[in-house]
């Protein structure tokens, strides 16, 4: 799997998706909306916790050269290793350079956004080592050679029956349909996995600067087999996920299971503070810490758009998302979907490849009432339209030049109240051709796509002249 | 007699005459003295939330100069449009400048129709009299930007004959979204169909919205899915007798 998706763009994707995935999505996202509602509710104090989780974050991200310098000092002084990555190359580079070094043939991984970021499996594939995904969604997509359609729950797309079809065909098995027995196999095929690689790569959810701790919150076991049983571990792990403390992580282990599955904590916690330090422990012998920039020093500079890195990863906002809920996360062409990808790829890719994503949303701020670090999606949004339509200090306008005009010549008629009185007494007569009964059931270009879906209404446009009409009999009447 | 001006949104304008209508009259009967600035024309909202914030300018001007002869309050029958006055004018204009003076005294003093009646006038019950089945949709401006959760719910209350019927994801967006609508029509329609099949499942006979865009939306859909429930605008159901 794990090519890094080619971007296709939005619109094109939106008028093919596929009938199964907004039902598998609707069904999946539903569960986790309720979930979270439950817990949320459980908790009085939930606004209040948001609050200061955001705030952390806010503090964080403004002060990641602090943090990050004080990680590496404690990753360093716990025996781990830690490389500086710029680029997704660069990471891809460092891993493969440690692999390399190690001998490596085969490599177990836990689920990491950050390596689909890179496309690591790829990377690592052409150059001969195999790269396994152990969690059972990454497994899954792995083994259908696509990239993931929810941050936290990857093969969402997929139902159960798609499942066993890709086992039956990719395993050459008579796979069944049942969830619990698809687990078994994918089980026994990794044990043997497990057992034999050289190398366990992961992500982390946050790294502690206090201490140079990598957490990790998983819920299948598969990240501890990654973790502990080669005596080789890299975690690639983006800066953004830099905390201050173990007592601010205490703040986001409550915030993000709730938000992402509806668990109050997900089944694994694991803290991971470099490697083993004697024969007798647990854990690998090497322990290496990628941290991986990849744009987000860039977006740091923005002081509207950086907010997207406050981010914690939990999936709540694609789960509450009507428009993710009926495209489904290929979409967004990225490893990223729903209304954080929405925000963050247009500054990780650009607003000339990612144009079209800024806009793929009603503003309906569903995602920002739901965002355990309050990030003000819609208001980012709307920054990054900007950007596109009219450009901003970090980038050209990108909006086609069609468009450009259609905004300059809207702006100059709604400007001149004269025209737009004008325009609103033509309307109706120029529309009048096409209504049927009281509706217009299709309209030209470019209002055929609203027709296209639903009748538009017949244009009235009655009430200044009732209102004229009116005021005159009344003066007459007071005469 | 306190005084207020109406604010009509251009898809008033064009598509909803007789809501405008109901909405004066229902204005005038609580005392209320009317005026209408014939120079309005839009908010501005659609080249503001497609990006053109230097193109919003203007238009924002306009209805700024519009509103600005009267200091009554302003009264229109759409959270979204009185939310982009309300919240984005005065980002459209330096601070000091006497333009962002002046957005900052409109955004004072405009309201929501709904949030008019109930927190305004303190007018919960008009005497309308609608013996149906209703059930409502959420605006998302309506009921995020303006934090408006009760306001049409205890209007809806106070009118006789009327049972109250919750919908499903009441607060899920229809998928209108202004140019969202044209940007992306396929997706549009997903979501507006899945508003609609919600709206079937209810058991109601009429769903209610306060804001036309969602209106336009939600009543297209049900007539196209060959549907009898009626899509209307709140003021036109407490204008019921």
């Amino acid at each position: 799997m794990s090519e890094t998706p080619t971007y296709i763009g939005f619109e094109e994707y939106s008028e093919h998706v596929p009938a199964s995935i907004p039902s598998a999505v609707q069904q999946a996202t539903s569960r986790f909306v309720s979930g979270r509602a439950a817990r949320v509710a459980e908790l009085p104090q939930w606004e209040e916790l948001r609050q200061i989780g955001s705030d952390i974050r806010q503090h964080t991200i403004e002060n990641m050269d602090v943090y990050l310098t004080r990680l590496e000092e404690k990753v360093k002084s716990a025996g781990g290793h830690v490389h500086w990555a710029e680029t997704a190359e660069d990471a891809n580079r460092i891993v493969l350079q440690i692999a390399k070094e190690h001998n490596v043939k085969m490599a177990v991984k836990s689920k990491s956004m950050a390596t689909e970021e890179i496309g690591l499996n790829h990377f690592l594939e052409a150059a001969g080592i195999e790269a396994i995904e152990t969690d059972l969604g990454e497994y899954i997509i792995q083994l259908a050679g696509t990239g993931p359609s929810h941050i936290i729950v990857p093969a969402v797309h997929l139902k159960k029956e798609e499942i066993a079809a890709l086992f039956s065909e990719k395993l050459e098995i008579n796979a069944p349909t049942d969830p619990i027995e698809l687990a078994r196999i994918a089980r026994e095929i990794l044990r043997e996995k497990f057992l034999n690689a050289e190398m366990g790569i992961s992500g982390g959810n946050f790294l502690v600067a206090e201490t140079g701790t990598l957490v990790m919150v998983t819920n299948e076991g598969n990240g501890r087999m990654c973790t502990t049983m080669p005596n080789l571990h890299v975690a690639v792990v983006g800066i953004d996920k830099v905390i201050p403390d173990w007592e601010s992580l205490t703040v986001f282990l409550k915030l993000l299971a709730r938000s992402a599955t509806g668990q109050k904590l997900s089944t694994y916690t694991q803290f991971i503070t470099g490697p083993r330090r004697t024969e007798g422990e647990f854990g690998p012998k090497e322990f290496h810490l990628v941290l991986l920039d990849n744009g987000r020093s860039k977006i740091l500079k923005d002081p509207v758009g950086r907010d997207v890195l406050k981010c914690i990863r939990c999936g709540a906002c694609a789960n509450v998302c009507p428009v993710y809920k009926n495209v489904g996360g290929f979409a967004y062409g990225s490893f990223i979907s729903g209304p954080i990808g929405a925000i963050l790829s247009p500054q990780m890719l650009g607003t000339q490849t990612a144009r079209e994503l800024p806009y793929a949303s009603t503003l309906c701020g569903a995602c920002a009432d739901v965002c355990p670090v309050k990030i003000p999606i819609p208001t980012i949004l709307l920054h990054l339209r900007r950007r596109v339509a009219q450009g901003d200090e970090f980038a050209p306008p990108t909006a086609s030049v069609p468009i450009r005009l259609t905004a300059s010549l809207a702006s100059f008629s709604l400007a001149q109240n004269w025209l737009y009185r004008f325009g609103t007494r033509l309307l109706p007569l120029l529309m009048s051709i096409f209504k049927r009964g009281d509706w217009i059931p299709s309209a030209p270009y470019p209002l055929s796509r609203w027709t296209k879906a639903r009748p538009l209404p017949s244009f009235t446009a009655g009430f200044r002249q009732w209102w004229k009409m009116r005021s005159a009999k009344r003066k007459e009447a007071s005469q | 007699m306190s005084k207020a001006q109406l604010f009509i949104t251009c898809l008033g304008d064009q598509f909803y005459t007789s809501t405008l209508q109901n909405m004066t009259n229902i204005l005038e009967l609580l005392g209320i003295e009317l005026v209408f600035p014939p120079e309005q024309t839009c908010c501005g909202q659609p080249l503001f939330n497609n990006g053109f914030e230097d193109k919003t300018r203007a238009v924002a001007l306009n209805f700024i100069r519009a509103f600005g002869k009267s200091n009554a309050p302003i009264v229109g029958p759409s959270g979204s449009c009185v939310s982009m006055v309300k919240h984005h004018y005065p980002s459209l204009f330096k601070d000091g400048t006497p333009e962002h003076v002046l957005a900052m005294d409109i955004a004072s003093r405009i309201f929501e129709f709904t949030e008019y009646l109930v927190n305004v006038l303190k007018v919960t019950d008009i005497g309308a009299v609608y013996p149906h089945k209703v059930t409502y949709h959420a605006s998302c401006h309506y009921l995020r930007e303006m934090g408006l959760k009760t306001e049409a719910k205890t209007l809806l209350n106070s009118i006789k004959g009327l049972e109250f019927i919750s919908l499903k994801e009441e607060e899920t967006c229809c998928g209108f979204g202004g140019a969202f609508t044209v940007t992306f029509p396929e997706v549009s329609r997903s979501m507006m169909e899945n508003k609609v099949r919600d709206i079937l499942a209810s058991g109601a006979d009429t769903v209610i919205t306060c804001e036309p865009g969602c209106l336009m939306n939600v009543a297209g859909g049900l007539h196209k899915a060959g549907s009898k429930i009626r899509a209307m605008h709140i003021i036109d159901l407490l204008a019921s007798k």
